[in-house]
């Protein structure tokens, strides 16, 4: 029997049987008397000079109520990381990419936006464009930025130990080249928003956003705002996978379009425009020499890696970072060496997506591993069991790995997928593969440097007693964040999960960063936990003062009052409580005190019991620098096996069986973690295998649609084996991290490994689709 | 030029004035206040807009309002009953199979349309019946233990 009465359970959602039957309010489910409908006039040229924009004719057609350009909204820098604000909410001088915004509407309704947009006159001198990382880094290209020379928006140069002196001690020297393909994120729901500012001179942002607290700085900061004018509030949202951890130019142009006219406006991201702002995964390639000896100790890594980063920042900088620093680990490594360089072209920005920065660098070494582990005639398990690091270990570039179930996860995936009956024993067309992986439990700073918290919670009890109402900034984008808050303030109160409430995403309600990094079960579940304990030591010192028992004697349970030195006589207590209810009908008449009679004791002394909590990761990680990017309190970690068949003719891959097994400290709803092990290896396989972002010589996305970008439909996912692996993680509230990013990074690997196993040509590009797979087969066949 | 219409939504008549490239999504969403039906990507890509139309599953943002002028239409607002959530619903609950949920109406239509006509599907069957929803956050697989889960009853 579990020591926990709710968490480490699986509990029913509180927040689905609302999005089962079409009640859970979405963006566009949402509508403001008299609100105004906004449209973005964007780029159709990638790279242009702006030489004039007439708004004349857009202005007189009937309808219309405001149209904003630069020159309304001025050319305050924002972005992502401060040290790279690069984008004003309209373009000025020149247009970066297709898409790049130049001007806004606000009409009455979409049609009559629609038309103003095409009324609006850009006169634009093209200039010339670049679109691969080696057109943007040759001699002479064009530039995109004039502070950003040579195209780099960011470059970092990292050694630990000392790799080159390393390599002269190795048996067994390998270097490959891996690329993947820029990708979309594709979740169902577009981005979209609702401003309205008051007569108050306060602005209310609705949006679908993973991140109310980062949109409600950047907003302030871009419209002018004082930060507490700004409220974010964040109603459900359909999926965000890293894209909509970000402001974007919609919820900036509907506030400022807001705020001139004073009506509410809503603006809508349609699917081509998702595509668009893109702020997705990048386009890496990674160059991997590692260095083993014979015994197939990892000795050194050196890496180098270009990203195709588009016209802006966005997340770049923290993605060329992670795409380094999480090679760190999980296994031994003494010596590595990190060259990464971002750069600009004239695409849509990439930023963060699911695994940031680090899936690519991770399926191109988890291939290389097994290249290795052949060529020395190991098993690919056996391999990374021998390298693997153990709890408490710390990498060369400073992450401690806290907690550890790297080893469990290996054996529990070997175990359940069969693995020793398979490996090598296949016949030819069909394999097996495994790779390891492991991520963040939240990034161990804020984007912006700050010593801000990391997440704050209020408690309040209601005065009736018996409900604990939970406030949190933190975003429930699908996650389950929200079941996870209530069923930790419940575990840590000592009620029913049904005697909590919980409110989320509304900036009014406090700071949190929101929901990337895996930051939430483990930030935020911190300050719920504390929050509750708080809420939890007034209702006992309460009690201990109306019964005269000392609080360190009694506990609450389960919804009610435990006295651990004997019986204590509550019927005082009891009778007062029923005294204030005469008539009802529902007074608890015998047993012992309840919370519900407590918490309205408590009320009654000290007027309304509200506790607070709140969490910060302490200093974390090495002095040098970018060492900030790649620390956490906590790392979740995995292990997967895969087994794929493919057409030895057609070069068409199926994935057959997944086995998947993740460490995410102890499980709080052990539904949910399956959940987000699930996602994750549907994305990672549609990664794998169709997902690419096409653009024709213009810099135009040509497949900008759900039906030419192919994510997974339910033919292509095989039914997968999930395995929780819990260790206690010490940093984590009751042991708790993370699960929703750690799950992917084997996935990508693992399949390429399958596929070697299937049919002995190793491929070094993604995505594996048929023709790629065919060529590369016909090639092998050839070379023969 | 807007015309009148007559459509029956969820049981009951409804008579609604619509534009002539207005697709019965948004008669649906704006006309009718029904927002269960979502709207993923307006060309019939991504499912979530899914409705039952004479007892077929289709992506109403394909069909236009005048199309659907007196036939029967049957949208998520439409299962629950006096005892509660549909089964169906009740399941995805139950097995959480339901993440973001801005898929789940339109995949709830379509595992209900297929478990009217096939009482017993089979899990090729299930997958099959719910491939043009698509969904990005669970994978699909709770999806499809809720549909099961309610055949074996």
């Amino acid at each position: 029997m579990s020591r926990f009465n709710v968490i480490n359970s699986r509990a029913r959602r509180i927040d689905t049987p609302d999005k089962a039957t079409g009640r859970a309010v979405f963006i566009d489910d949402m509508n403001l008397p008299g609100m105004l409908c906004g449209a973005l006039l964007q780029s159709p040229i990638a790279h242009a000079r702006i030489l004039s924009i007439d708004t004349s004719a857009a202005a007189k057609l009937p309808g219309v109520k405001d149209i904003v350009t630069a020159k309304e909204a001025g050319m305050i820098k924002y972005g992502v990381s401060p040290a790279r604000y690069d984008e004003t909410l309209f373009c000025h001088d020149k247009v970066r990419y297709v898409g790049d915004e130049i001007a806004a509407v606000a009409a009455v309704d979409r049609e009559t936006a629609e038309e103003a947009l095409s009324l609006i006159k850009v006169e634009y001198e093209e200039l010339p464009a670049v679109f691969t990382v080696e057109e943007a880094m040759a001699d002479g290209a064009p530039q995109l930025h004039d502070q950003y020379p040579g195209n780099i928006c960011a470059e970092v140069h990292q050694e630990f130990g000392n790799v080159e002196a390393a390599f002269a001690e190795c048996d067994l020297i390998r270097t490959t080249t891996f690329k993947n393909k820029r990708q979309d994120a594709a979740f169902i729901e577009p981005m979209g928003c609702i401003a309205s500012y008051d007569l108050s001179g306060r602005l209310t942002l609705y949006s679908s956003t993973q991140v109310p607290h980062y949109v409600q700085r950047t907003v302030a900061m871009v419209l002018g705002l004082d930060v507490g004018r700004v409220r974010v509030v964040k109603p459900y949202v359909g999926g965000g996978f890293g894209i909509k951890a970000a402001a974007n130019s919609g919820e900036m142009a509907a506030s400022l379009l807001s705020k001139r006219t004073g009506r509410p406006v809503k603006l809508t991201y349609s699917r081509e425009q998702v595509f668009m702002f893109s702020r997705a995964r990048h386009g890496f390639v990674h160059t991997m020499t590692t260095g083993a000896k014979k015994d197939g100790t990892l000795i050194a890594l050196k890496h180098e890696c270009y990203l195709d980063g588009g016209a802006y920042s966005s997340f770049g900088i923290a993605t060329v970072y992670y795409a380094g620093s999480l090679l760190g680990g999980p296994y031994r490594l003494p010596n590595m060496k990190y060259d990464g360089f971002r750069v600009y072209n004239n695409k849509p920005a990439c930023g963060a997506q699911r695994g940031h920065g680090g899936v690519a660098a991770r399926a191109a070494w988890e291939q290389q591993l097994d290249m290795i582990a052949e060529e020395l005639s190991i098993d690919p398990v056996d391999l990374r069991l021998k390298n693997m690091m153990q709890a408490g270990d710390t990498t060369c570039n400073d992450l401690n790995m806290s907690s550890l179930g790297m080893k469990e996860c290996i054996e529990a995936v070997k175990d359940g997928s069969g693995w020793t009956s398979k490996k090598g024993k296949l016949p030819k067309g069909k394999g097996i593969g495994m790779a390891c992986g492991f991520f963040v439990s939240g990034a161990g700073y804020p984007i912006y440097r700050s010593d801000t918290y990391h997440g704050t919670v209020v408690i309040k009890l209601t005065e009736d007693g018996g409900t604990a109402l939970v406030y949190t900034a933190s975003a429930e984008i699908g996650q389950g964040s929200d079941t996870t808050f209530a069923m930790i303030a419940a575990e840590a109160l000592g009620v029913p999960l049904s005697s909590v409430r919980l409110a989320s995403g509304d900036t009014d309600m406090g700071v949190d960063l929101g929901a990337y990094s895996s930051r939430q079960t483990l930030m935020t579940g911190h300050a719920v936990k504390e929050a509750a304990e708080d809420v939890k030591a007034q209702v006992l010192a309460v009690l201990a003062e109306e019964l005269g028992v000392p609080a360190k004697q009694m506990d609450i349970k389960d919804g009610k009052i435990e006295f651990s030195d004997g019986e204590v006589d509550i019927s005082a207590l009891r009778t007062r409580y029923i005294k204030e209810h005469r008539g009802w009908t529902d007074n608890i008449e015998e047993g012992p005190l309840t919370f519900k009679e407590a918490s309205r004791i408590a009320y009654l002394a000290r007027g309304s019991i509200v506790g607070t909590g709140k969490y910060k990761p302490p200093e974390l990680g090495g002095k040098f620098k970018g060492a900030a990017v790649g620390t956490s309190p906590a790392y979740g970690c995995s292990a997967q096996v895969v087994e794929v068949e493919v057409d030895m003719d057609t070069g068409h891959i199926t994935v057959e069986k997944m086995t998947d097994a993740h460490d995410c400290g102890l499980a709080i709803n052990k539904t949910s973690v399956e959940g987000q092990m699930q996602g994750s290896l549907s994305m990672g396989l549609g990664e794998a295998l169709y997902e690419e972002v096409k653009f024709d010589e213009k810099g135009r996305v040509i497949n900008a649609d759900l039906a030419e970008y192919k994510i997974p439909t339910a033919l292509d996912m095989p039914n997968v084996e999930t395995i929780i692996v819990e260790s206690d993680e010490p940093n984590g509230p009751f042991g708790a991290k993370e699960v929703g990013e750690g799950a992917i990074m084997p996935t990508i690997p693992a399949i390429l490994n399958a596929v070697y196993d299937a049919t002995g040509v190793r491929i070094f590009e993604l995505p594996l689709t048929p023709e790629r797979v065919f060529m590369a087969l016909k090639k092998a066949k050839e070379e023969k | 030029m807007k015309k009148l219409i007559t459509l029956t939504v969820n049981g009951k008549s409804h008579e609604v004035a619509v534009e002539p490239n207005e697709t019965l999504t948004d008669t649906l969403r704006y006309r009718l206040g029904l927002t269960g039906t979502k709207k993923g990507c307006e060309v019939g890509d991504c499912g979530s807009c899914t409705v039952v139309m004479d007892g077929k599953p289709v992506n109403s943002c394909l069909v236009l309002a005048m199309q659907a002028a007196g036939r029967t239409i049957e949208t998520v607002e439409g299962l629950e009953t006096e005892k509660g959530l549909h089964p169906l619903q009740e399941a995805f609950v139950e097995k959480g199979a339901i993440q973001c949920g801005f898929c789940s109406p339109g995949m709830i239509l379509s595992g209900k349309s297929l478990l009217e006509k096939n009482p017993n599907p089979s899990e090729a069957e299930i997958r099959g019946a719910i491939s043009g929803n698509l969904c990005r956050c669970t994978g699909y697989q709770k999806i499809v233990e809720a549909i099961q889960s309610v055949k074996s009853e």
